[in-house]
This record gives structure tokens, C-alpha cells and sequence, in this order.
């Protein structure tokens, strides 16, 4: 049997004792060079006008959550590259530094402290992913580094903690499942039964949770007919649209998403589904030119607050056509909800950027100051504007509409769209969203925009 | 390799990290999970003694994690969270070791594998205790009645990490030394021989597993006071891959081999992720692939050949 003492068994043949020491001290000098050029990464918040406005963009570049990850990244390119060819911001051009956020939330928090102690950016946009956001937003008051959440959903974040270095320029998931609630109860009011279908995970879990709250709030008495949770990352629904196409509800909600949304959407259209209960899938924004016309007329979508590159109103008009149109020429397909918010997080920055030097009688804000700005700033969207209010939490309004066919788009388009107003949606300041939901009264419903039909 | 070299080795290798940590700040955190998991990977490497693989020893990393991160609700005392965390690891390991030792080999590996899976499905389905993939927060810890914040916090923990690598290093050297581990060896070259020595080989395993358990206990607790976000991804099975990964990068014939191993794992992922935002997956896997390829013995073993063929030229 071999010797097991484990530094005798690997000892080298012959004595090495001067070497080793040798060799370790060696070893100790190169890494001890390389590593001091790494601390070079200091003088921040002095309020200098950097050579370039570096930005830290965290997004999913691998795993399932990637298909609204890369069109969030190629957006940033292309608004990155349009705002440097405008001159940048007060004249300093802008450097996009894109992070996975793949691995996970350890790997994304130590790369979070890379972006601001070595790369030294300015500003962090961060999070797809609601766990990722729940980890920076406290890091973001320790680094005291400016930081945009801008896409992950979760209200936990500002509804449970006090933030001045991060905000939201987006809606959050109260707003986002509650606009399609009343639409369904505007559009559907006699329905009688409610079926759920979810990915497993904390998304599906509390959309589901601020649906049903939202909906005994409003109207009580609705059967909930199932509740199904199939595991994250599944790609059969058989056994899930067996038990739908034998329960029957009137109803089938679900905040699918991504890959498993457009499983979901195939093998409900092959089994006719669609025809027995009508489906509100607030995701579906995203799904649609995949899916194609798989998806049939006449079912509830939306697409996470008032993204839609057909939007019946939007506030310029131009300016969501050029984004469209530049978007599809560089990238061949047209921009979902995700190429929104980064517009958001792009046109916050900007605007706070502007906000913090005309305040400052136009001398460059230190971080402190920058992060000050995005308090109670309004800032331009693609389709209207979005107001951060003083908790950090964007107000945004949202855009739901029912699915239709027609022969321009090989896909479904939206029609009898709202445009519900962000104050009526948002969860008050203050406010945790499930106690706020309980409070809703039912005459909420006759206060609601009026609908706008689909125009070719 | 004498002992007192090996002691030196390791004192350098301490001074040298922090040193590193030191130089460039955002390593610190880097730096201390690294560790954290190094604590986990000295368990793999016990097990691997007796030629039984986990791949499920991330159980005990997430059951720490999630045990200091609902402890630190009541007591955020990162000297209470330590122990607790590890303790409530090893009792865990107690009652799982009793039937998991009975299988060798491939059903020991999958036993381990499910068990971590259950554990991870079940932090997923409790949604509304543990928040379920958007984990759970830690709140503001104190270390010895002092408020952990900021560069305080990152020097303490990472501190803290070194100790416990160097301690727990010591410890299985010593007892990879001892009868105990010696039967570990035994187990892996004929489990009969060890009977009919009158040594029980499964009392001998479970004493090994009960160790790897309450290292990968303090492990989890370092990496939850680090990270202060727990989510069921610990538990996930990949989570348990990358610990065996680490435990063969690192050379599983010495006690530097998890340490090495990890601090490696941990900076080629984060330099590849740097590098290349979207392809660091190629360069990570590249890398573990040329080790196992040429280098069996890991980079311990590399740096080992590396020195003794330099003395002879």
C-alpha cells in the first residue's frame, strides 16, 4: 500500500528545500507587481469630468433568461453608439461594459465590485434578475456608486429597504400584473373561474400572489380552478394543458416567459386550448414574433409597462419609429420590452447627468451628487416619460392589449389597448404591494382609460 | 517536504493572499469566497481519500448559509452565526452519513446528489419562508459587538476565511495522517482487508463525512456573512460540480490542493468573465480541460514537478 501522508507522498525524489523557497518568493514578487497595478483605482466622487463615462451593464448573456438579455445588451450598443455620435454627455463619451449575469448572484456581486473598484465605472446598470437587484441595491449604498436597476421586477426591493444610490427606471411587478388584471375585468367582467399556470420560482410565485390578491380585492367569489407551477426551465406543458382542457376555467393566467411562454403557447394552440379559455399572459410582448401566429386573436397581453413598437400614442412618434427601424436594420427583429427599459436606463442617466450640472451651474457632479439627481427625475421613454419617485421606484405606465391578426405582421399584434396611467397602478410610497392590493375597491374599474383599436 | 516547510508554505500562502487582497481591493471578495468554498472542497478531498465522490457536498455549504442567514434574524453575531451554521452542518451530516456510507462509489455519489436536490427543491417550494430563488437577506452583522461595514467588514471576513483554511488545513493534514485517515485509504484500496483488520469502515467513513460536513459548514457561513444574499443556486447540483471541480484542479493529493484549486477557479472565472462577457464559459472550461489533461495531479502537483525539475537541471 502506498505511503498516504500527504506531504510525503507528493514530496519531490530529491530534497528541495532552498528551491521551494525560491521558487514561492519568486512566485510571491510577480503576483505582488501585477496585483499593484491593479490599485490604481481611486479618486472617485471628486467631482473631475472623466475622459470617458465608463458604465457597468449587468445582463444575461448565457442560460434561458438570455432571450431578453441579448436584445437588452444590443440596444445598449446601438443607444451607446447613437448618444457618442451626438458627442456623449457634456461632451465625454460613453463606454458600455457588459457582465453576465448567468453564473448567478455570488458571481454577480464580486463582479459588481470589480466594475467599481478596478474598471472604476460611473454608473452600474444592474439586474435582470430580481435576486441580483435585491444584492446590489444595499452594495450600491456601501460602494456609493450610482446604480439603475434596470429591468429585474421584484417590488421587495424599495418596498423593504431605503436606498439613495439605486432606483428603479422602471415599473415594477405590482403595476405589471395588476394593469392586466383590470384589463381582464374591464374586458371579461363575467368570468368565472381562474386557472394559473407559472414557471416555480420566486416570479411565478408572486406575480401569482399579487394576481390573486388583487383579484378577491376586486371581484370576490372567483374559483380558482388550479394552480400549477411546472418546474423553471421545463419544456412539456402536456400534462399541464391536459388538466387546463379538463378543468375549463374561464380563465388561464400565466407570466411564462421566454423560451417555456412559447412552448407553453405551441402546445396550447396545437391542442385548441385557446378556443375553451381565454388566456392573460402579461410576458407576451416578447414572445410574439417567435411564436408567430401560433398565438390566435382575442387573448390578453402585455409587455411589462408601455413597450409596444406599434404604440397607438406614443409621445414622439419619430422617435420610436427611428428606434424601431435602426434596432431591426442592425439586429433583424423587431425590439421587445427589454431594448425599453434600456432605452430607460439610458435616457435616465442622461437626464440625471444634465439635472445634476445644471445644478451644479454645469461643473461635473461628483457620485453623490449624480445619484441625488435620479431622485424625482423625469425623463423621456420611448413611448411617453417615467417619473422616479422619491422612494427610488419609477412610475410607469402600462400598455395591455388583446391579441389580433392581421396580414401586415406575420405575428399577432395588439388592439383594444389601454394605457393605464402609472399612479393608479403603483403601489403607494410606503406601502408593501400585498396590503396595498387588499384595499383596491371595485369601482376602480369605471375609472379606467378608454380602449384604442389597432391602426394599420 | 518537511512539516515546518509545509507550515512556512502555508504561512506564505496566507500573507501572500492577503497581500493580494490588499493590492487590489475588489479581490477581497473574490479572495473570500474562494475560500469559503476551499473550506468545502477540504471535505471532498477527505472523501476522495476513501475514493467516494460527492456530488452533493453542496447540501452542507447552502444548509450553513441558509442556517446563518435565519440565525442572523435573531442574533446578527457573525462569532454566534460561525458555529451555529457549522454546527447545525455537522448533525445534519451526522443523520445523512448514517445511510449515505452504506453505498460506495457511483450510489454514494448519487445519494449525495439527490439529498442536495431535496434540500434545494425544498428551498425553492417553502416560497413564502425562504423567498424561494430570490433568496433571503442577511441583515447588518456586527463581529465580536463591532458593526460589520464597509472595508471593515471585507478585512474581517476575509481574515476570518484564512484562519479557518489555515485550521482546518492543519486539521485534515493531521488527520489524513492519522489511523483514522490512514483507514480512509484503506477504504478505497480493500474495504475487506479493513474488516478483517477490525476496523469498521463505515464508522471510519462517517467520521469523515461528519468533518467534510462541518467544514463545508463553516464554508457556508463565511460565504452567506460574505455574499449576504443566500438563494437556493448554493444547493443547485452544479453548485456541488464546481466543489469537485476545484478538489481536482487543485490536486487532490495535498491539503493545498482545495486552496490552490479554488483561488484559481475563482479568479480564471472572474478574468474570463472580464476578458469576455459572453464566452467565459469556453475559457473556464478550456482551462479545467488542459489541467485534467495534462496535469492529473493538479496544480499542486504541476507546481511540485515544476520545482523538483528545476533543482535537477
Amino acid at each position: 500500500m502506498q505511503k498516504v501522508t500527504p506531504g510525503a507522498a507528493l514530496a519531490p525524489a530529491v530534497p528541495s528545500s532552498t528551491i521551494s523557497r525560491r521558487g514561492a518568493l519568486q512566485a510571491a514578487l510577480g503576483i505582488g507587481s501585477l496585483a499593484l497595478t491593479g490599485r490604481s483605482a481611486s479618486a472617485q466622487g471628486a467631482g473631475q469630468k472623466p475622459a470617458e463615462i465608463k458604465v457597468g451593464i449587468a445582463t444575461f448573456l448565457s442560460g434561458s433568461s438570455s432571450v431578453f438579455g441579448v436584445p437588452g445588451k444590443q440596444a445598449a450598443e446601438l443607444l451607446f453608439d447613437q448618444l457618442n455620435e451626438q458627442g456623449g454627455i457634456a461632451g465625454v463619451k460613453l463606454r458600455p461594459i457588459f457582465i453576465d449575469e448567468g453564473p448567478g448572484v455570488d458571481h454577480f456581486t464580486g463582479e459588481y465590485r470589480r466594475l467599481v473598484q478596478s474598471e472604476n465605472v460611473q454608473l452600474i446598470f444592474a439586474g435582470i434578475s430580481s435576486a441580483d437587484c435585491l444584492a446590489c441595491a444595499p452594495l450600491s449604498e456601501e460602494m456609493k456608486r450610482p446604480t439603475i436597476l434596470w429591468d429585474c421586477g421584484t417590488q421587495r426591493v424599495f418596498e423593504e429597504g431605503k436606498y439613495s444610490y439605486a432606483y428603479r427606471t422602471q415599473a415594477n411587478a405590482t403595476p405589471e400584473v395588476l394593469a392586466p388584471l383590470l384589463y381582464l375585468l374591464k374586458s371579461k367582467p363575467d368570468f368565472r373561474s381562474v386557472a394559473v399556470m407559472n414557471q416555480d420560482y420566486a416570479w411565478g410565485r408572486d406575480s401569482w400572489d399579487i394576481f390573486r390578491t388583487g383579484l378577491n380585492a376586486l371581484k370576490p367569489g372567483v374559483r380558482v380552478a388550479a394552480e400549477l407551477f411546472p418546474r423553471f426551465g421545463a419544456t412539456d406543458f402536456s400534462t399541464e394543458v391536459t388538466r387546463l382542457l379538463a378543468l375549463r376555467p374561464d380563465v388561464i393566467f400565466s407570466t411564462t416567459w421566454g423560451g417555456e411562454l412559447d412552448a407553453f403557447i405551441r402546445q396550447s394552440a396545437d391542442r385548441k386550448l385557446f378556443e375553451r379559455s381565454t388566456f392573460v399572459i402579461p410576458l407576451a410582448e416578447s414572445s410574439l414574433e417567435r411564436v408567430g401566429k401560433a398565438l390566435p386573436a382575442g387573448h390578453i397581453i402585455g409587455a411589462r409597462g408601455d413597450h409596444w413598437f406599434l404604440h397607438p400614442s406614443p409621445r414622439d412618434p419619430a422617435l420610436l419609429a427611428k428606434f424601431t427601424e435602426d434596432y431591426r436594420k442592425r439586429f433583424n427583429v423587431y425590439p421587445i420590452y427589454s431594448t425599453h427599459h434600456m432605452f430607460q436606463a439610458v435616457s435616465a442617466m442622461k437626464a440625471a447627468y444634465e439635472k445634476a450640472m445644471a445644478a451644479k451651474g454645469g461643473a461635473w457632479p461628483n457620485d453623490a451628487e449624480l445619484a441625488a439627481a435620479f431622485r424625482g427625475l423625469t425623463f423621456p421613454s420611448l413611448t411617453s416619460s417615467v417619473t422616479i419617485r422619491e422612494d427610488g421606484q419609477g412610475l410607469e405606465n402600462q400598455l395591455i392589449g388583446t391579441s389580433m391578426h392581421t396580414d401586415k405582421y406575420n405575428f399577432a399584434v395588439m388592439t383594444d389597448m389601454m394605457s393605464f396611467p402609472a399612479e393608479m397602478i403603483t403601489t403607494p410610497v410606503g406601502q408593501k404591494s400585498i396590503d396595498w392590493l387588499k384595499t383596491l375597491k371595485p369601482d376602480m374599474l369605471d375609472k379606467l382609460p378608454a380602449t384604442v383599436p389597432y391602426k394599420p | 517536504m518537511t512539516r515546518t516547510q509545509e507550515l512556512l508554505l502555508a504561512l506564505l500562502g496566507a500573507v501572500l493572499l492577503l497581500a493580494l487582497a490588499w493590492a487590489v481591493p475588489w479581490l477581497r471578495f473574490v479572495l473570500t469566497v474562494a475560500l469559503a468554498k476551499s473550506l468545502a472542497v477540504f471535505g471532498i478531498l477527505l472523501l476522495l481519500r476513501a475514493g467516494q465522490v460527492s456530488f452533493g457536498h453542496a447540501l452542507y455549504l447552502a444548509l450553513a448559509a441558509y442556517t446563518a442567514a435565519f440565525t442572523a434574524m435573531l442574533i446578527p453575531e457573525a462569532l454566534i452565526l460561525l458555529p451555529v451554521a457549522a454546527i447545525a452542518s455537522a448533525l445534519v451530516g451526522l443523520v445523512v452519513g448514517l445511510f449515505v456510507v452504506r453505498y460506495r462509489e457511483i450510489f454514494f455519489g448519487m445519494l449525495n446528489l439527490a439529498l442536495s436536490m431535496v434540500f434545494y427543491s425544498l428551498l425553492e417550494k417553502f416560497y413564502s419562508i425562504t423567498h424561494g430563488t430570490d433568496g433571503m437577506r442577511l441583515p447588518p452583522l456586527r463581529f465580536a459587538g463591532i458593526p460589520l461595514e464597509g472595508e471593515f467588514q471585507g478585512w474581517v471576513l476575509l481574515i476570518l476565511a484564512v484562519v479557518l483554511a489555515l485550521g482546518f488545513g492543519a486539521l485534515v493534514r493531521i488527520y489524513l495522517a492519522s489511523p483514522m485517515g490512514q483507514a480512509l485509504a484503506g477504504i478505497k484500496t480493500r474495504e475487506t482487508r479493513l474488516e478483517f483488520l477490525g476496523v469498521p469502515a463505515r464508522r471510519v467513513l462517517l467520521a469523515a463525512y461528519v468533518l467534510a460536513a462541518l467544514m463545508a459548514g463553516c464554508g457556508g457561513a463565511v460565504l452567506a456573512m460574505t455574499t449576504r444574499l443566500v438563494t437556493p443556486a448554493l444547493a443547485y447540483w452544479t453548485a456541488s460540480g464546481e466543489l469537485v471541480f476545484i478538489a481536482i484542479l487543485g490536486g487532490a493529493g495535498s491539503v493545498f490542493g482545495p486552496v490552490i484549486g479554488a483561488v484559481a477557479f475563482e479568479l480564471t472565472r472572474v478574468y474570463a468573465a472580464a476578458l469576455v462577457a459572453d464566452a467565459w464559459q469556453l475559457i473556464l472550461g478550456s482551462v479545467l480541460l488542459l489541467v485534467i489533461l495534462f496535469a492529473p495531479g493538479g496544480l499542486w502537483g504541476m507546481g511540485k514537478a515544476l520545482l523538483s525539475r528545476r533543482k535537477i537541471a
